[in-house]
């Protein structure tokens, strides 16, 4: 008898050690990625590094400017398309939960969402690029395409969460249906809204795919929306296939920038959801 | 004779197929407080949503019929212009959670961008929290969120804040369901002082309640008006064997 309960405890103590272990083992890599990429990229990065544009092989102390600028432009341009779209969308999904378009309309964001990047870059390829040429604009196209499904599910989700009463409250007083939206329920969900928008900056602030045949890459600094331009993701991938030592370094650096720059967004996300949090 | 502030003719709502309120026809007088009570699931919070046209908001709800207020049909007018002449204050205390006290009892007025003075919305915040006695309570901590406060103030914010957009009539779904007894007693005597400037219809599934507060009381069974008489006569001397019924309390 006393010794079946013994077992029964060991038992018991085994398995919340195996899932203590299996959490951590999921940690692990992304520590791992962490230290790697900080200790390669970090000792690249300095002044020249962030000031210069790309100099031809053999010449050293080239940097990454044009690529972190363009970067960001196209980053802006992408969530000036995709933010506005994916809120009112996400309002929409949960304001009419019954209705048929509803019901195709989270469809397809679901079926967006699960759309290889590079497939997205294609259809940007052929609908944007063949008429209009590479342009940066292409890709911000591509990259909003990308942000959609996840600003629009956040939304909704958040949207859901607040109670009818609230609605009820705000409908009660006389208010407009926009005016309901606009004052009441986009305000009290703007925490969920927010680290929505936050996170899919940071899902496509790496993304490489939908740029190789929109943005193209540019070794000068350009702030032309309409020509093509240098990004990190496509010079990361550029550089780190050269068999060049120098150009193998900036790429380590740029990975390490871009790591950051993600790290910082999502460490931004979760004190911005707590920060805003309107407590019901 | 008082004269009739709200009156409905032949009334129907539905869900869908689903025929919740079958063709109710009452007369409520001015100034009065009027109960509604009726088991659960008798129609009485869907004829109560249907006088400031609530009722319409839930999807597939659709009704049929004439409520009057004064001389003019609310489902003729648009919803936004009967709510703001119908109030109403809901079974849980639902203050807007991103706003402060001062801001919840001027909602009507902020959020649908009317512009006032700040004189003048100082007077109405202050007139509106006397109306419902909680002034002295909250007059040090107007710029607190409304969830700040107890479930009972949080229920008499939201009174002040129906108060607030000068109504005509005040629709209660169930006030003090979610309340402790002393909150309850405190919002029922605001009826009291409430009824002098306000026609109040109230919705309860406590009987008691709807004996200490109401003038008149309108009993409701499957969809049914069954009966609709002075609180007094009601209670003590029931026409309809089915109210008899209920207030002896042999179905609920």
């Amino acid at each position: 008898m006393k010794g079946k309960i013994k077992y029964r405890i060991g038992k018991s103590g085994g398995f919340q050690l195996l899932t203590v272990i299996l959490a951590c083992s999921c940690v692990l890599p992304l520590i791992a990625i962490l230290v790697y990429i900080i200790r390669a990229g970090i000792t690249k990065i300095n002044w020249s590094f962030l000031t210069n544009v790309e100099k031809p092989v053999g010449e050293l102390g080239g940097g990454v400017i044009h690529a972190l600028v363009g970067s960001m432009l196209i980053i802006f341009f992408a969530s000036i398309i995709a933010i506005p779209i994916g809120i009112l969308c996400g309002i929409f999904l949960s304001e009419n939960k019954k209705s048929r378009l509803a019901y195709w309309c989270g469809l397809s964001v679901d079926i967006l969402q699960g759309v290889p990047s590079i497939v997205i870059g294609i259809v940007a390829y052929i609908w944007m690029v063949k008429p209009f040429g590479y342009s940066a604009f292409s890709g911000s196209a591509a990259l909003a395409v990308m942000m959609l499904p996840i600003i629009i599910r956040s939304t909704e989700e958040t949207l859901k969460m607040l109670p009818d009463s609230l609605r009820e409250a705000a409908f009660a007083l006389g208010m407009p249906f926009h005016r309901v939206i606009l004052k009441v329920i986009v305000p009290c969900g703007i925490s969920g809204i927010l680290s929505g928008v936050m996170l899919s900056v940071a899902r496509i602030a790496g993304e490489t795919a939908p740029l190789l045949f929109t943005a193209f890459g540019y070794q000068y600094l350009s702030t032309n929306m309409t020509k093509p331009m240098e990004t990190l993701p496509h010079l990361i991938f550029k550089y780190a296939v050269t068999p060049y030592k120098d150009w193998q370094d900036l790429a380590w650096g740029a990975s390490c920038i871009l790591l950051l720059f993600v790290l910082i967004l999502n460490i931004l996300t979760k004190l911005i959801t707590r920060k805003w949090k309107v407590q019901l | 004779m008082e004269s009739t502030i709200v009156k409905s003719v032949n009334y129907n709502a539905y869900f869908g197929d689903n025929h919740v309120v079958k063709d109710v026809n009452i007369d409520i007088p001015r100034n009065n407080v009027i109960a509604v009570m009726g088991p659960s699931g008798c129609g009485k919070t869907t004829f109560l949503r249907g006088i400031n046209r609530m009722h319409e908001l839930i999807p597939g709800a659709t009704a049929k019929g004439k409520i009057l207020l004064n001389t003019e049909d609310v489902m003729e007018m648009h919803p936004i212009f009967v709510r703001l002449k119908i109030g109403m204050v809901f079974q849980r205390p639902n203050p807007f959670p991103n706003l402060s006290i001062y801001d919840n009892v001027i909602a009507g007025y902020k959020l649908n961008g009317i512009k006032l003075p700040k004189a003048e919305k100082d007077k109405i915040v202050e007139h509106s929290l006397t109306r419902v006695a909680l002034w002295k309570e909250v007059k040090d901590s107007l710029t607190k969120k409304g969830s700040f406060l107890s479930g009972g103030q949080q229920q008499r914010l939201c009174i002040a804040r129906a108060v607030a957009m000068e109504p005509e009539v005040l629709l209660f779904d169930e006030p003090t369901s979610a309340l402790d007894p002393i909150s309850t007693s405190t919002v029922e005597e605001l009826f009291h002082e409430l009824k002098k400037n306000y026609t109040l219809i109230i919705v309860t599934h406590n009987m008691q309640q709807a004996a200490r507060v109401s003038d008149k009381t309108a009993f409701f069974y499957m969809g049914e008006l069954v009966e609709y008489d002075d609180t007094k006569q009601m209670f003590t001397n029931p026409k309809d064997t089915r109210t008899q019924n209920y207030i002896t309390g042999r179905f609920s």
